[in-house]
């Protein structure tokens, strides 16, 4: 029906993007509060120990149905977190270890109970990792009259599950996730909270598991929540924020997926990892390349103020006839350097002369306010915080970058009346 | 049946390679396995073992055909980029490792789901049986050579530990003290993450990747249950391991369509549990007798200490309410009770007899020993430790029953060094209550 010029879409695939989508933002919602926990790979252990559970209520039932096995796999999630917990504690097995143990044990018997059981049946054991959700179109339901594919209907009622149960146990999730201890305090049992977390990590992985297999669910776990993380401080963000993130993924892994003519829930994993990487380098506050570019700034911010300062030591030093000038740390000349001084010259606070650098009027006042916010520092740390007057000067070199107006005013006002600074070369006023 | 004898007979000269590799390779996942278990990296070699997925089929998009070689350095080329990724991204960033690890394994492995999709969609992938069996592992698929080759990587993996074993123990359980004394940790832990990988890498073809992680922790985690020695643990660890990939090699052999990985890891587990069960000092059914024998041994003790307590307050009364003194003396139950007076009869403690419950002789003699222990250690804490009289009493009845006599002599020397010559059995520094369970420190 619809065509896009390059990518074959057909209304079928309507709705393997809209179970897609449904599967992502029900996963992604529980996930987040997995990832504020520490607790990623306990839902990658569940989401692999369901298997058994599943593969129970199918050979006995024989048939598809969701409850038996939302039973069987919420009883093996929950038994996965029961064992290595009680491994972990009583047994004095590492906590990864036992996670490990417990996870691999209970997946190869799922595993083999799959292939034993899929001779007479046909599935395939693959099918278990990354799941069928391209016929997820094909095995429909009906739901008030309308012909619905089961997984979207399953997905749905998952979805909105999880988003009640947030917004319903908000004040105590958000509570848990960040002091337990405190929440128990308050009354609020830390305890049925995890394990509330943990019976809808199983239920979600349940439902998901047709669509995108046991081990793709956990990208969709984890991979929104962790993006969401580094973009945001408010857990009130994060959480939307992170559905939004999984629908993109779920629409962009499945355009790309029937580009590439493969696997829908493989390059929907493809694409959250990516999109976690761009976060990862890209985030405002977080993100790797805008650390570094503020780091940097910063790092010449420090340099052009320390080259001023020299210079009006200098000035200062041939003013007064003081041999003794602080030397600052000989180094080699350094790239920053180079550029601090012709950032200098741009913005007018210096020119270069033949005899080397020379403040202009504008670098004059600047590189006075510097070496007064220095020595008032110093005053600060003489008077206020009794500390030896060789032992200010370092302290004050590193502060003095860092000195807002607000601190300079106040600074002043403390020494209002104070023309030298402890080793009795005068403030600058101005 | 005659399948499962030309097996265990190793008649079969392409079995025997296939079982020997598979021994090899537990070996070798067994003692590098512990490394990993003992550094908090088992859910690394995971991350590593779902990582090498994309790196076989780019080895086969490269070579275009099925090579052991390549696909096995390919899976070593994108582990190594997992575990890069997954130190950056902890380093670097604000997430933690599990969520790292958690990512880096879920976008390597669809990745990898991608790519062999792609390929086993393409109408010149007659290969795809290859690529099929990296998922859960194929033993039958495994010709000699793939076998020669997994065995050899693995024997010189398990040369290295050794070569480098002191190194590795203390890498393992004191960093710190290592980075101190001038050795390079960082290279070292990169060295081992190395290990992991490459061992990691060779069990793919018949372990699978989904189940690897099997083969590196459960052995390690079993072998820890016999033994407090580092090196008796590899070895444990190896056997284990091994037995385990002979096991689930060879009923993959056997079965029809069973993959290896899945028995395998089942194979380890069996073991696991037996070891959690079974070992000598720290498997559950030893500590379960030890805790149960303590509990007898104090519940007697404290019988006797009651008794001489009760002797001491009254005269001598010997009425039949001794029992019920008793039962008062401390919060144990009736039955908790009456099985120490009858393990004390039993001992010749008591007098025998149901009527009056009298110490005999040793009775008498272990009852005062132990009162000694407890008023010596009351005392102790009083003159030296100033706590109040009225505090020390519950501190000594814990303490009393695990002093050892080394210590007791300590203690009197100390006392005497204070001037304090106590007699044979102290007087108590507090008031005793024959109703002490209701008592006021309640």
């Amino acid at each position: 029906m619809y065509s896009l010029a390059i990518i074959p879409f057909s209304s079928s695939d309507a709705w393997v993007m809209a179970t897609a989508v449904v599967c992502a933002v029900a996963c992604a919602i529980p996930g987040c509060f997995l990832v504020l926990r520490r607790m990623s790979m306990l839902g990658d252990a569940i989401s692999h120990a369901v298997l058994p559970g599943l593969a129970m209520a199918f050979l006995i039932t024989g048939t598809r149905d969701l409850w038996p096995m939302l039973i069987g796999a919420a009883a093996f999630g929950l038994l996965t977190a029961v064992v290595s917990s009680w491994l972990s504690r009583h047994a004095r097995v590492p906590e990864d270890a036992s996670m490990g143990v417990v996870f691999s044990s209970f997946f190869a018997l799922g595993v083999l109970l799959i292939t034993l059981g899929a001779r007479s049946v046909d599935l395939d054991p693959g099918c278990v990792l990354y799941g069928l959700l391209e016929a997820a179109a094909l095995d429909t339901t009906t739901v008030l009259g309308f012909v619905l594919p089961r997984a979207l209907v399953a997905l749905s009622v998952v979805l909105v599950l999880n988003a009640t149960l947030t917004v319903v146990f908000w004040k105590e999730i958000k509570l848990v996730c960040f002091d337990p201890a405190l929440a128990t305090a308050m009354g609020i049992s830390a305890g049925l909270v995890h394990y509330g977390l943990m019976g809808a990590v199983a239920t979600t992985t349940v439902a998901s598991f047709e669509s995108v297999g046991s081990i793709l669910v956990v990208a969709m776990l984890v991979a929104p929540g962790a993006t969401a993380h580094l973009l945001t401080d408010r857990l009130a963000r994060m959480v939307p924020l992170a559905a939004i993130l999984a629908a993109v993924c779920a629409v962009v892994g499945h355009l790309l997926a029937l580009y590439f003519d493969t696997n829908i829930a493989g390059m929907m994993s493809v694409v959250a990892g990516a999109q976690f990487a761009l976060a990862a380098l890209l985030a405002p506050r977080y993100g790797i390349i805008p650390s570094a570019v503020r780091r940097l700034s910063l790092s010449l911010k420090i340099e052009r103020e320390d080259l001023l300062g020299d210079l009006f030591r200098a000035s200062e030093a041939a003013r007064l006839g003081s041999i003794k000038a602080r030397a600052r740390h000989v180094l080699p000349p350094h790239w920053r350097a180079s550029v601090a001084r012709h950032q200098l010259r741009v913005r007018g606070l210096i020119e270069v002369g033949p005899g080397g650098p020379i403040l202009t009027l504008a670098g004059g006042a600047e590189a006075a306010r510097i070496i007064r916010s220095h020595r008032l520092w110093e005053a600060f740390l003489c008077e206020r915080l009794k500390l030896a007057m060789d032992h200010v000067h370092d302290p004050s070199e590193r502060m003095e970058h860092h000195i807002t107006p607000e601190m300079e005013h106040a600074l002043r006002k403390e020494f209002a009346r104070t023309q030298q600074d402890p080793q009795g070369k005068p403030i600058p006023q101005g | 049946m005659d399948d499962l004898l030309r097996l265990i007979t190793l008649q079969d000269s392409n079995t025997r390679t296939v079982l020997f590799g598979a021994a090899a390779l537990g070996l070798s996942a067994g003692v590098v396995g512990c490394f990993a278990v003992l550094r908090r990296r088992a859910l690394l070699g995971d991350a590593v073992a779902h990582s090498a997925l994309p790196g076989v089929c780019a080895a086969f998009l490269v070579v275009g055909d099925r090579s052991m070689p390549a696909f096995l350095l390919g899976a070593l080329v994108f582990g190594a980029i997992a575990v890069v990724c997954i130190s950056a991204i902890q380093s670097a960033t604000r997430v933690k490792a599990d969520a790292a690890i958690a990512i880096v394994l879920t976008a390597f492995f669809g990745l990898g789901i991608v790519m062999s999709q792609r390929i086993m969609a393409d109408p010149g992938g007659g290969n795809r049986a290859g690529l099929d069996s990296f998922l859960f592992g194929k033993a039958a698929s495994m010709v000699r050579a793939d076998a020669m080759l997994i065995a050899s990587v693995g024997l010189v993996v398990v040369l290295i530990v050794l070569a480098f074993f002191k190194e590795l123990k203390l890498l393992a359980f004191d960093r710190t003290f290592a980075a101190g004394i001038g050795r390079p940790v960082g290279a070292m832990d990169l060295a081992l993450m190395l290990l992991i990988c490459v061992v990691t890498v060779i069990g793919l073809p018949a372990v699978g990747v989904v189940l690897m992680v099997a083969l590196l922790v459960i052995p390690a985690a079993a072998a820890r249950f016999w033994t407090e020695s580092l090196s008796v643990m590899l070895i444990i660890a190896g056997v284990v391991g091994a037995a385990s990939g002979v096991v689930g090699t060879g009923v993959s052999a056997l079965a029809e369509g069973v993959s290896a990985g899945p028995v395998i890891a089942l194979a380890a587990a069996a073991m696991f549990t037996l070891s959690m069960l079974a070992a000598p000092r720290r498997g559950l059914i030893a500590s379960w007798h030890r805790a149960r024998t303590l509990r007898r041994r104090i519940l007697l003790e404290n019988l006797l200490r009651a008794l001489y307590e009760l002797d001491e307050a009254a005269a001598m009364s010997q009425s039949n309410g001794r029992e019920g003194e008793l039962a008062l003396k401390r919060s144990w139950t009736a039955s908790q009770l009456s099985g120490a007076i009858a393990r004390a009869r039993r001992l010749g403690l008591i007098e025998p007899g149901s009527g009056t419950i009298t110490l005999t002789a040793s009775g008498a003699a272990a009852a005062a020993g132990i009162v000694r222990r407890h008023r010596l250690w009351e005392l102790f804490l009083i003159e030296q430790a100033a706590i109040a009289p009225d505090h020390v009493d519950r501190d000594a009845d814990a303490i009393e029953h695990v002093l050892p006599p080394e210590l007791l002599t300590q203690l009197e020397a100390r006392l005497a060094e204070l001037g304090r010559h106590p007699k044979p059995v102290p007087p108590s520094p507090h008031a005793i209550s024959p109703f002490d369970k209701a008592g006021a420190l309640g």
